[in-house]
């Protein structure tokens, strides 16, 4: 074991190319950067949840991490080795030790093919028809809690909670070290979530893997990450450790986004930090704090000057006037 | 006054592998100026239930049995296509996961919105007037010059607010919002349920809210119904439902909701088993497979008990289930 | 999340996919119907020598313009070959060029839609202003023009109907893989590892090559029109070589005294356009989802 982290991606950024020649002539910005500057390290054997609204970046980065996606600056350290600008052929080997989940659960199985040879296929693919296939089928289908018999499905057989399981099964089919998981429990009834947050807990702890999860949902970030990120307009606003996040979240966004969180109990009393207006489009980015048209505690000088990184208590943020002392502190000031 | 009464519905479907009965024996009531909210994981007959109040059912379904009594009179079953149209968009209203589907992409906002007026006899200017005011309640800024835009122009979230005062425009005594949050980030849902329980209370409408995010329904709905594989197996209070689930599947359903942990757990709670095939019910008690409390009586239909005035649980364990840990 | 779709997602039982499109073919009149003529047409083309008395070509001076009788079910012609044996063979030859030209159409399309659609952009560009070029062309022009260059034959019938067809398959396969490519399934693909050409043969094209196959069913009788259009205007199969547009030739110019003869060049044309474009049809309703009838 090397002290070198799985995972390490700093000054991350990735950029869109919009509109076409014409807007280009006429002047207008054509490019936009949808991840901007993002950095962080994972762990071998931890979890990382990427949080933020739609539009944040987050399932731009992990599609960067993974390669589907070029990198315009940054780097991405994967066991040590540079990823950006990898040529292709030494992708191949990577793909053996990373693989991506993606958002729909029976969208991202070839329609076509039978769950044998979805779950068959990370083998074709890397020239490993050698072993025994059936068998390994049948290990892969054993592993997520899937009969048997349903190697012979097709995708559109399934629910969308066996084809969740279907998709972690070939996940892991190759005994990665890191799993990508865009949205794992998206679209999914809460107690189909809570199987595939069960399921995905175990194999990491059975198989060591790291992960690195992006999702909206909160109440998943707190039940499977140990650390998270909340991104705003392509960035990190707010990164550390989960437990501490939610005990206090220090940035005004994630206190946002925390409190957003309708709970199931009629009597809550809820003390919301209401946002204010849209979400700034990447084409147009506030000056100084990004965050600063939303925020209820917004001074001048966040209209003017973007604040640098800081670290407050295990958590590294940007923000002028981080929050101290937890959700009531939250509260006392949104009642204000 | 019952602005909807859904009494004993049952609902066949036509399907190459034989009937599937989608709903069995549903009854429900929205009560005047109420907000009632459907719970229920896919498969449990939430849509079916809608599009058979709205008429909508597709060609191979039909309703067996029941009544819907729209405002104490029309039964909704045997209203012709003419009735039913006149008060789908009039009386009854809806709003929808994807406010696409409400919102025409080539007419400007004003437009449709006029559009949606045609019975009133007023003239243009007073129509626009009336769309004004709407969209000033659902909090869209600006909204004299925003009539003129086009759907495409506003962001997800203001879309939904425009297709809800589409909805609400006519005034209309129900209106049915089926997962109208599910597509949205939390801040924006949050934000839409705030704006939905004001608006209910300006209007005086009474809502039928579906959804299968129990925060949501928490937080908005004065009472709910919890349906399972086309069944109501519970319907009361929200306050009752949350604090003294009595049917077994509700009690699980609320148990699994990771939002109801305040920490980190090694195993989250689900529910062991799967939805029965509903080409093949089973006699009997639609859960019973799933169910810790099930014996020799649930293999005959439990009936509607009722736990207290407005509390009834389909199930014959309303005294065992009292206060097992919820 | 719908019911509808959890509805149609259980399981069926398994009966032979072949068997369940043909009952469901049959269970249509216009299917049905189509599906005979097909089958009629097909087998007499390929027992053309079996159920016939006279060789296709075989002159008989003394039996000209013969009406139809018992020994000459179709009559015969001016040269006085027996007109129902000419038909049975020309069968032959217009399923032949249908089936042959639409086949290499097909290639031709698939292999050039997914090279457009999955490739980079300007190769895209590029192809598709080739695509519109050559479909700018009349069918008429292009033929007149290859025949000027290689001579009236059977292959340049091919030839003018494969330049025809594979710009439209090429581009609704372009269309479709263009889509597929950003779907989830075919990035999930990438993220495996999986070579482009793995990613087109086994994740793009079963997903695309349904509509494209119906479109082709419904093509062939265009095909065999423009063969019998060709060889009527002495563009296409030479002399004395049969082809249903060479009787109906034939019988244009003796349609005043000897009408049976454009009648024997016509019928089979008419039949065999109608059986494919119903079976097309017919088959693109069981196909096609969005314009499927419900059950």
């Amino acid at each position: 074991m090397t002290t070198e982290p799985l995972l390490s991606v700093s000054e991350l950024r990735v950029r869109f190319r919009i509109g076409g020649m014409m807007s280009a002539l006429a002047g207008r910005r054509t490019e936009i950067e949808a991840v901007s500057g993002v950095g962080f390290t994972l762990e071998r054997g931890q979890t990382l949840a990427l949080v933020g609204e739609s539009g944040s970046g987050k399932t731009t980065l992990a599609r960067a991490v993974d390669g589907l996606q070029p990198a315009a600056g940054g780097s991405i350290r994967f066991e040590g080795r540079e990823l950006r600008d990898l040529p292709k052929k030494d992708w191949k080997p990577l793909r053996r030790k990373m693989s991506m989940m993606f958002q729909d659960p029976v969208g991202s199985l070839s329609p076509r093919l039978s769950v044998r040879s979805l779950l068959a296929e990370p083998f074709a693919i890397h020239g490993l028809s050698g072993r025994s296939l059936e068998a390994e089928v049948e290990r892969l289908l054993a592993l997520v809690g899937l009969p048997r018999d349903f190697a012979d499905r097709y995708p559109h057989q399934l629910s969308g909670g066996q084809a969740r399981r279907v998709g972690v099964a070939r996940a892991v089919a190759l005994d990665p070290e890191l799993i990508i998981a865009d949205e794992p429990t998206a679209g999914l009834d809460v107690s189909i979530q809570g199987e595939v947050l069960n399921l995905l807990n175990d194999l990491r702890d059975r198989m060591g893997l790291s992960m690195l999860i992006i999702t909206h949902n909160l109440h998943v970030v707190r039940q499977i990450a140990d650390r998270m990120a909340v991104m705003y307009l392509g960035r990190f606003v707010e990164e550390g450790e989960t437990e501490a996040i939610f005990r206090a979240p220090h940035h005004p966004y994630t206190a946002a986004l925390l409190s957003a969180n309708p709970e199931p109990d009629p009597d809550k009393v809820h003390n919301r930090i209401a946002l204010s207006a849209e979400v700034p489009s990447l084409l147009d980015r506030p000056s100084g704090c990004e965050f600063h048209t939303r925020c209820p505690f917004a001074q001048a000088i966040c209209r003017t000057q973007a604040p640098a990184p800081s670290a407050v208590g295990s958590s590294r943020l940007t923000c002028h006037f981080p929050l101290n002392g937890g959700p009531s502190a939250v509260e006392a000031i949104a009642a204000s | 006054m019952t602005v909807l009464d859904v009494k004993d519905l049952s609902v066949d479907f036509a399907t190459e592998a034989g009937t599937l009965q989608a709903l069995r024996k549903v009854s429900l009531e929205v009560p005047a100026n109420r907000i009632v909210g459907i719970v229920g994981e896919s498969g449990c007959g939430k849509s079916t239930l809608i599009n058979a109040v709205l008429g909508l059912l597709a060609d191979n379904g039909a309703v067996t049995a029941g009544q819907i009594l729209f405002e104490g009179k029309s039964d909704l079953v045997h209203l012709d296509g003419n009735g039913m149209r006149a008060l789908r968009g009039q009386k009854i209203a809806t709003v929808f996961q994807d406010p696409m589907g409400a919102l025409n992409p080539v007419l400007s906002v004003g437009k449709q919105m006029r559009d949606i007026q045609y019975r009133s006899g007023l003239s243009r200017k007073a129509k626009d007037a009336l769309s004004v005011e709407m969209l000033r309640k659902v909090r869209i800024p600006d909204p004299e010059r925003r009539l003129a835009q086009f759907p495409h122009e506003f962001s997800g979230g203001m879309k939904q607010r425009i297709a809800i005062a589409m909805a609400l425009l006519m005034r209309p005594s129900l209106l049915i919002a089926d997962e109208p949050t599910t597509a949205l980030d939390a801040t924006l849902e949050v934000a839409i349920i705030e704006l939905l329980k004001e608006l209910q209370k300006q209007i005086g409408c009474s809502v039928l809210f579906i959804s299968h995010h129990l925060g949501v329904i928490a937080e908005l709905c004065d009472e709910m119904i919890v349906m399972y594989a086309g069944e109501v197996v519970e319907r009361g209070s929200t306050r009752d439902i949350f604090h003294n689930p009595r049917h077994p599947y509700t009690k699980k359903l609320l148990d699994c909701d990771p939002a109801r942990l305040s920490r980190r757990e090694p195993r989250l709670p689900t529910i062991p088993g799967t939805l029965p095939d509903l080409r093949n019910r089973p006699k009997g008690c639609v859960f019973q497979a799933r169910c810790e409390f099930a014996d020799d009586a649930c293999s005959t239909m439990p009936p509607d008990r009722a736990v207290s005035a407005s509390h009834v649980a389909r199930c014959w364990h309303t005294d065992e289930t009292a206060g097992a840990a919820a | 999340m719908s019911e509808q779709a959890l509805i149609e997602r259980q399981p069926r039982e398994r009966i032979g996919k072949a068997g369940r499109v043909l009952r469901r073919i049959l269970r249509e009149p216009l299917g049905a119907f189509g599906l005979t003529l097909v089958v009629i047409v097909v087998l007499s083309a390929l027992f053309a020598d079996v159920l016939t008395s006279y060789p296709p070509t075989k002159l008989a001076p003394a039996e000209r313009f013969a009406p139809a009788s018992l020994q000459h079910l179709l009559g015969t012609d001016h040269l006085g070959r027996d007109l129902f044996s000419r038909v049975l063979h020309g069968g032959r030859i217009a399923l032949a060029i249908a089936l042959g030209a639409t086949g290499l159409s097909l290639i031709g399309g698939i292999v050039l839609g997914l090279i457009a659609g999955y490739g980079p952009r300007w190769l895209d560009n590029l192809m598709l202003l080739l695509f519109d070029a050559i479909k700018s062309f009349p069918t008429v022009m292009l033929a007149l023009t290859l025949v000027t260059l290689t001579g009236p034959s059977l292959l340049a019938v091919l030839i003018v109907v494969v330049l025809v067809n594979v710009p439209g398959y090429a581009r609704i396969i372009r269309t479709q893989t263009l889509v597929l490519k950003s779907a989830e399934h075919v990035m999930a693909a990438r993220s495996m590892g999986a070579s482009t050409a793995r990613i087109l043969t086994v994740h793009i094209l079963p997903n695309v090559i349904g509509p494209i196959l119906i479109l082709a069913s419904m093509d062939i009788p265009v095909v065999v029109a423009i063969e019998a259009g060709l060889s009527f205007l002495g563009l296409g199969v030479r002399p004395p070589l049969p082809s249903w547009g060479a009787i109906l030739n034939d019988g244009f110019v003796n349609i005043r005294d000897s009408y049976w003869i454009v009648v024997a060049g016509g019928l089979p044309i008419i039949l065999t356009t109608l059986g494919f474009t119903f079976l097309g049809e017919t088959l693109r309703d069981v196909f096609d989802p969005r314009l499927k009838r419900r059950e």
